[in-house]
């Protein structure tokens, strides 16, 4: 029988990785890093999971272990968060280029200066274009699920690629949460052997990370372009696969009481249960308003975008991050360019809020659904608009 | 080991990309000429020439090959032109020369 036991999201994504019965993990144990391995080193540590267990001096060295671990077929895992992932930047591109199935959970904090390792999206923005299937997890028990979905569809031999799973840094990485915990049995009809199909081998040598002249390079690049594309279709059965043996299905774009709603609400990440609070206050109030929580960020989910803000007249779109001197959050910019080239599109309205630990309260969501409605009619002479911020913004010119 | 005649890199289509871009044979560069982006080559002078093997031994490319008269001299499709033939030779039989002389 499956349990439900108190567990925060650090510690739901190591039971995960335990279950998934990974065979190495490389990590970093020191600040901006989460509870994981340290969970995971305690299990390897008292004979809980019997895996390598390789602690490392740096986030690049931790991602470059993963590499070789990958290369030679094993199941792989690892984590970071912040300024980690940056250290580790470089071989985040590595690992998907060369197709190696590297599960990392990533903790999402801001990014210094001020010195900060408190939660926001600028982490998980600056790795948006490296290659990886990536998803935001609303809450503990998607920590939990997505860690080991990650797993299903990276290995799938149509797939072969590294998958990135982003919650929030503290308000959920260290925060309790009750998680059903599947049955071991449950998890392996679920998730079958790793079988890597270029495992290096002496018997059978080969070369992985070859030079890539320029009469090739871009040859590769679009392979690997389309082949994370193609990964969607394989995304989707995982999902549909994990509902039905855990009972619990995931969409690439959770549409929250969006029917007929004029005016819609995109968010990511924990924020989105916080903002579905305050879609349910103004729906009380006889609001026509939905929430629309992005899951799956890489590869992006076009067609089910356009389809759940078919027909509202207004979207509102909120960011943890700042792209500086651009459009609006990163976020922003990928929804209004999904949706450019549609015929009949809503207006778009750009937030951004929640930087670097400041808490969003329901309220505050209630303060964008109303002053976004408003600048959709009257527009705005700022290119994005802030929430809590002390001091009036202004400046934020095209 | 055998070789096959393979494709060169103006041949493949992005969908004869291999997963990864793998190179799934082992060897596969004596297969192709690799030393086109040399600057400088190894020039033998025999009248020095002791036929003591030290470059064919320090040549990290095995490019250094024995010749029928029992000299060694580079293989230039292969030689990268780093010179460390020409510093290891005793005598000073081998004078590295411009590219663009040649």
């Amino acid at each position: 029988m499956s349990k439900r036991v108190g567990l925060e999201a650090s510690h739901a994504a190591a039971e995960a990785a335990r279950m998934a019965d990974v065979d190495v993990i490389a990590a970093y144990p020191i600040t901006p890093q989460t509870h994981i391995p340290e969970r995971l080193a305690e299990m390897v540590a008292n004979g809980e999971l019997e895996a390598a267990y390789i602690a490392v001096e740096s986030e690049h060295s931790a991602l470059s272990a993963c590499l070789g671990s990958a290369a030679v077929g094993a199941r792989t895992f690892t984590a970071t968060a912040g300024q980690g992932l940056e250290l580790m930047h470089e071989v985040v591109y590595v690992a998907s280029s060369m197709r190696y199935p590297i599960v990392m959970t990533v903790c999402n904090r801001a990014l210094s200066a001020p010195l900060s390792v408190w939660g926001d999206h600028s982490d998980a923005m600056a790795v948006r274009d490296t290659g990886w299937i990536q998803v935001f997890c609303q809450n503990n028990q998607e920590a939990f699920d997505m860690t080991l979905w990650a797993f299903r569809v990276g290995e799938d031999s149509r797939v072969l690629l590294p998958v990135m799973v982003h919650f929030d840094g503290f308000s959920l990485s260290h925060v309790t949460e009750p998680v059903i915990l599947p049955e071991q049995g449950e998890v392996d009809r679920f998730l079958p052997k790793f079988h890597y199909p270029f495992a290096l081998n002496p018997d059978k040598p080969m070369t992985h990370g070859a030079f890539g002249p320029p009469d090739i390079y871009s040859e590769a690049k679009v392979a690997q372009e389309i082949a994370l594309r193609k990964s969607k279709k394989v995304i989707l059965q995982g999902w549909q696969e994990f509902g039905d043996i855990f009972g619990r299905y995931y969409d690439p774009v959770e549409a929250y009481r969006t029917e007929g709603a004029k005016l819609l609400l995109l968010t990511m990440g924990s924020f989105s249960e916080t903002a579905k609070a305050a879609v349910d206050a103004k729906k009380d109030k006889g609001e026509s308003v939905g929430l629309i929580n992005l899951r799956l960020w890489r590869p992006f989910p076009f067609k089910e975008l356009r389809q759940v803000v078919k027909g509202a007249e207004t979207l509102i779109v909120f960011d943890r991050c700042i792209s500086f001197g651009g459009p609006g959050g990163p976020v922003s910019s990928e929804i209004r360019s999904a949706l450019y080239n549609e015929k009949k599109r809503p207006m778009a309205v750009s937030f951004v809020g929640g930087l670097g630990g400041r808490d969003m309260s329901v309220k505050d969501f209630g303060y964008i659904i109303d002053r976004g409605r408003e600048v959709a009619e009257e527009g705005s002479s700022e290119l994005f608009e802030t929430v809590g911020i002390r001091g009036k913004v202004t400046g934020i010119r095209g | 080991m055998a070789k096959k005649k393979l494709k060169t890199g103006s041949d493949l289509t992005w969908k004869d990309m291999e997963v990864g871009n793998i190179v799934k044979e082992a060897g596969s560069a004596s297969a192709r000429k690799t030393g086109d982006w040399r600057t400088e080559r190894p020039i033998l002078d025999k009248e020095k020439c002791t036929k003591c093997a030290l470059c064919w031994l320090y040549c990290p490319d095995a490019a250094i090959k024995p010749t029928e008269e029992g000299y060694y001299e580079a293989d230039l499709d292969y030689c990268k032109g780093c010179g460390i033939c020409a510093d290891i030779c005793p005598v000073e039989a081998i004078t590295m020369t411009e590219e663009e002389e040649q």
